[in-house]
């Protein structure tokens, strides 16, 4: 079967794609496009490791497949930092050591900026049932929700 | 809570981690991210049965499908010789290890790899895997220790005689192994206590639960040498465990360690390495093998379910004088369950006059047991620290001071022979007394628990290598896998010996081939036996530099000191030098002798044990058994926290893995032996919503036996939450739970049958 050709935009540039039926947006950032920042746990959308924004929503990208993507646009964790600047959510993990082993971070760093832009006066409660569908299996979620609280703070510039 | 400690510059500071930007930016590469050119794609085919003889593999159809470039099945890997080797707690079984890689003529869990193909594409290799025609007979299985202990039970190895018994028994049986403890006179203990408990506990299976599934890539050449990367918690164990299941020399071996998601001891065993570097000879190609989440908990990983017994005696004051203790673990498929060091740490933090512990090892048809955190000391804690909650409650007791007054301190003997060191166990509990967190008063169906653990951490073979650059700077290369932050360990260490910036110095893990051996990332032995190869090959650097100094100054190198970075004449009878600093002894290397190294190799001998422990509140809902953590706070003997960030991540990580196993986590098999919850869906690790912050104590008692005073910290804080857990639901509701998971169902259950 012949492939489908896709045109979107990724990480704001525009990016054009051959994939088959069968592949998901997961597939294609990490075998088509080389973006292997987003990560592959469970392909079940059970573990967020794969997480990314699709015209602006958080979505498993294991469970969007790749033809869907057409005319719309996708962030990945290779479009959070500008430059050499982090994002100020980068920053506060690696100064809350809020990774260990570091796999899950990409999914938990974009789904936690998915959190900041709706509400940057979130409460714990409200981090922690966010972030709910991101497995974090080294960290016990203290640090990571310190992080994102402590980034918070700073956006609001408190 | 830290202990009055020596000024230092770089040690105990929370810098950035080397690889930090590269793990939030994605670029760093886990085993699943590289590729090579021509590279194709490896599958294996796995057993649906439990148990079932393989009477025929016929692979003619898939080999013959376009695309298909090389199948291995069971009899393309060399036999190996059935031997044991390794000490006891940790001894191993090429042969066994190999079947379990890859069956020979049966197959002993659902999962169990039977072959393997490498195709150009993913479909390619399914569907060559559905044209693999295998004829199975299929056996009748045994999931659980109490059947394949029963006189009738169906046997895994036909041949199996149980092992560490004398005399040995006539008859085969499926218990693989008995290891015995034993201090005292349990009788004449039992006989003065006032009072006993003894109680039947059952815990489940769990695994291990990382992230990143299994992963590796596989290059070999036609003049017979392999590249691989995987991501493992040894490449040096890779390297050797694949040259023996592929039968190949070291020295045509080198594996680049990848970056690890998550390993937490289920990661020192090799599934695919062998496999991926046998498709690869045969095919001519790259071969890279990707588990699914479904692979990953069929036919890797979990550790030990159990079927634990404990009785313990004390007197009115609280003294324990006598515990008998005996446990029963499944090993899965093959022999090797953690349950010797279960039987050990069972009873370790304690002194007790009259020890009896026995661990028995029982094979079923289940995956291979992994090790996980300690393996074996939280099962067997969740037996005896339920054992003593209740016996301080029969006494009238405070938990907490009943722990106390038979705790370990320096200079006891632990009941299998060593002596502690410097140890502070008893301040953990201190420390948990007299926390805030003692203090908050409880509400309605809240509760509080405590518990204790012991680890006994690891040391082993490391190699360090310092190279001092030209430009003032230094790099440090080890052999161990970057699991959850070494390398800033590592580059603090280093900084702090030679004088100079933690940012100047570059941490590395080289591959087999760059750096002399190391033993795994495992047994909480990194920081400690690596970290001293480190400091030790730092300060061989430093001596280097005084050497070079001397010859400068033309005075004796015993004449020159090393301080904050600078060589220094000793003092004023050296000589009156300008100081020297490592930039500038570096940047004229070539003139003094060469490029500046610094090398250690050792095997780091007697490790400082890791005790914790726990406090726990929980709030049970007692019309659905749901139970909440409310706060949790971990107290640990971390001897000297390097990077005190990553020693309490260590400590919370820990903590949330055993909240996971208390109150969630289980394998479960249907009547045909398969697992139900291969996923994270029905398989539920603790997410985010599930906990509450976790607090931690970290209580600096350094060790004497290593130049900084490391501790191993990452395992024991997995040894209390169980019976931590469980204790404070007891404290909450009443109800005394013996078998994990305590998920809602059983809290239900509990509460029902005290009610009648």
């Amino acid at each position: 079967m012949s492939k489908h050709h896709v045109t979107t935009t990724v990480n704001g540039e525009p990016v054009e794609f051959l994939c088959e039926t069968r592949q998901t947006l997961l597939d294609v950032l990490r075998d088509e496009l080389e973006l292997t920042g987003s990560k592959e746990g469970c392909s079940s959308g059970d573990c967020g490791a794969c997480s990314v924004m699709l015209d602006g929503r958080l979505v498993c990208s294991c469970l969007v497949m790749g033809v869907e993507t057409e005319g719309r646009t996708v962030d990945t964790i290779e479009g959070m930092a500008d430059g050499d600047q982090l994002h100020p959510l980068q920053q506060k993990f690696l100064e809350h050591a809020a990774l260990q082993c570091g796999i899950c971070t990409p999914g938990f760093l974009i789904a936690a900026r998915a959190l900041l832009e709706r509400n940057n006066n979130p409460t714990e409660t409200e981090v922690r049932y966010w972030l709910a569908g991101n497995l974090c299996r080294c960290t016990g979620y203290d640090k990571i929700v310190r992080a994102v609280m402590d980034t918070a703070s700073e956006m609001r510039g408190v | 809570m830290t202990a009055e400690k020596k000024e230092y510059r770089w040690i105990g500071k929370r810098v950035v981690r080397p690889d930090g930007v590269e793990k939030v930016t994605g670029r760093a590469q886990f085993s699943a991210d590289f590729n090579m050119p021509g590279q194709i794609v490896g599958k294996v085919l796995r057993s649906p049965h439990a148990h079932a003889l393989i009477k025929s593999i016929d692979t003619s159809k898939a080999t013959a499908l376009p695309g298909v470039k090389a199948i291995v099945i069971g009899s393309d890997f060399p036999e190996l010789p059935d031997e044991w080797f390794g000490a006891g707690r940790v001894e191993n079984n090429f042969s066994l290890l190999s079947q379990n890689v890859i069956a020979r003529t049966k197959v002993l869990y659902e999962g169990h790899a039977i072959g393997a193909v490498a195709a150009t594409t993913s479909e390619i290799a399914d569907e060559a895997l559905s044209l693999i025609k295998v004829d199975y007979e299929i056996l009748p299985h045994v999931i659980d220790v109490e059947d394949a202990i029963k006189p009738d039970a169906p046997l895994l190895f036909e041949d199996m005689i149980t092992r560490n018994v004398t005399p040995p028994p006539t008859k085969p049986s499926n218990i693989a192994k008995i290891a015995e403890f034993h201090l005292g006179d349990i009788e004449k203990g039992f006989a003065e206590a006032d009072v006993i408990v003894e109680r039947e506990f059952t815990t489940k299976a769990v695994h291990q639960g990382y992230i990143e599934p299994h992963a590796c890539i596989a290059s070999c050449s036609a003049d017979g040498q392999a590249t691989i990367w995987s991501s493992s918690q040894g490449h040096f164990q890779v390297r050797a465990w694949v040259a023996k299941i592929v039968g190949m020399a070291m020295s045509k071996i080198n594996v680049m360690p990848a970056e690890i998601g998550g390993g937490f001891g289920g990661k020192l065993i090799p599934y695919l390495e062998p496999v991926a570097v046998a498709l690869s000879r045969k095919s001519g190609r790259a071969v890279k093998i990707v588990m699914t989440r479904e692979e990953v908990f069929r036919a890797s990983g979990p550790t030990s379910g159990s079927h634990m017994r404990v009785k313990m005696g004390a007197k009115k004051d609280g003294t324990i004088i006598a515990v008998d203790g005996e446990f029963m673990f499944q090993a899965g498929a093959f022999p090797g369950s953690p349950v010797v060091g279960a039987a050990m740490c069972a009873f370790a933090q304690y002194t007790i006059p009259n020890v009896k512990s026995v661990g028995i090892d029982v094979v079923t048809n289940r995956p291979k047991v992994a090790a996980y955190r300690a393996p074996g000391a939280p099962i067997s804690a969740f037996a005896t620290e339920s054992i003593i909650d209740e016996l301080a409650q029969k006494l009238g007791v405070n938990p907490l001071e009943m722990r106390i007054k038979n705790g370990v301190r320096q200079g006891d003997k632990a009941f299998f022979g060593p002596t502690f060191g410097a140890i502070a166990f008893v301040e953990t509990l201190e420390a948990l007394r007299d926390h805030p967190n003692n203090k908050i008063a409880l509400g309605a169906n809240q509760g509080r628990g405590f518990a204790s653990g012991y680890w006994f951490n690891g040391g082993g073979e490391s190699t360090a290598t310092v190279n001092i650059n030209g430009d003032g700077t230094a790099s440090v290369i080890e052999g161990n896998p970057d699991i959850g932050g070494s390398r800033a360990s590592m580059a603090l260490m280093t900084a702090e010996v030679l004088g100079i910036e933690y940012g100047q110095v570059k941490a590395i893990v080289g591959d087999t081939a760059s750096i002399g051996f190391n033993h795994v990332t495992g047994g909480s032995r990194v920081t400690f036996a690596t970290g001293m190869a480190v400091v030790r090959a730092a300060e061989d650097a430093v001596r280097e530099m005084r050497e070079r100094a001397a010859m400068i100054w033309d005075i004796s190198p015993d004449a020159v000191d090393w301080v904050d970075g600078y060589a220094r004449p000793a003092g004023p009878n050296a000589g009156n030098f300008e100081p020297l600093s490592l930039k500038q002894i570096a940047g004229i290397s070539a003139k003094t002798g060469g490029p500046i190294t610094g090398h250690c190799s050792l095997n780091a001998e007697a490790p400082a044990p890791g005790l914790a422990s726990m406090m726990v509140d929980v709030e049970v809902d007692t019309e659905t058994g749901h139970v909440t953590v409310l706060r949790a706070t971990l107290a640990q003997d971390v001897g000297r926290a390097i990077h005190p960030s990553y020693v309490e991540g260590q400590m919370q990580g820990g903590v949330a893995q055993g909240i996971g196993w208390a109150l969630n986590e289980e394998y479960i098999y249907d009547k045909n032996g398969r697992l139900e919850n291969p996923g994270f869906l029905d398989y539920r690790i603790p997410v985010c919503s599930d906990l509450p912050m976790l607090d931690t104590v970290m209580i600096e008692c350094p060790h004497p036996g290593h130049p900084f005073g490391v501790k191993g910290v990452g395992e024991v804080p997995i040894v209390p939450p169980m019976a931590a857990v469980a204790n404070a639901i007891q404290n909450a509701i009443g109800v005394r739970m013996t078998s994990l998971p305590m998920s809602p169902p059983k809290i239900v259950a509990a509460l029902e049958l005290k009610k009648a």
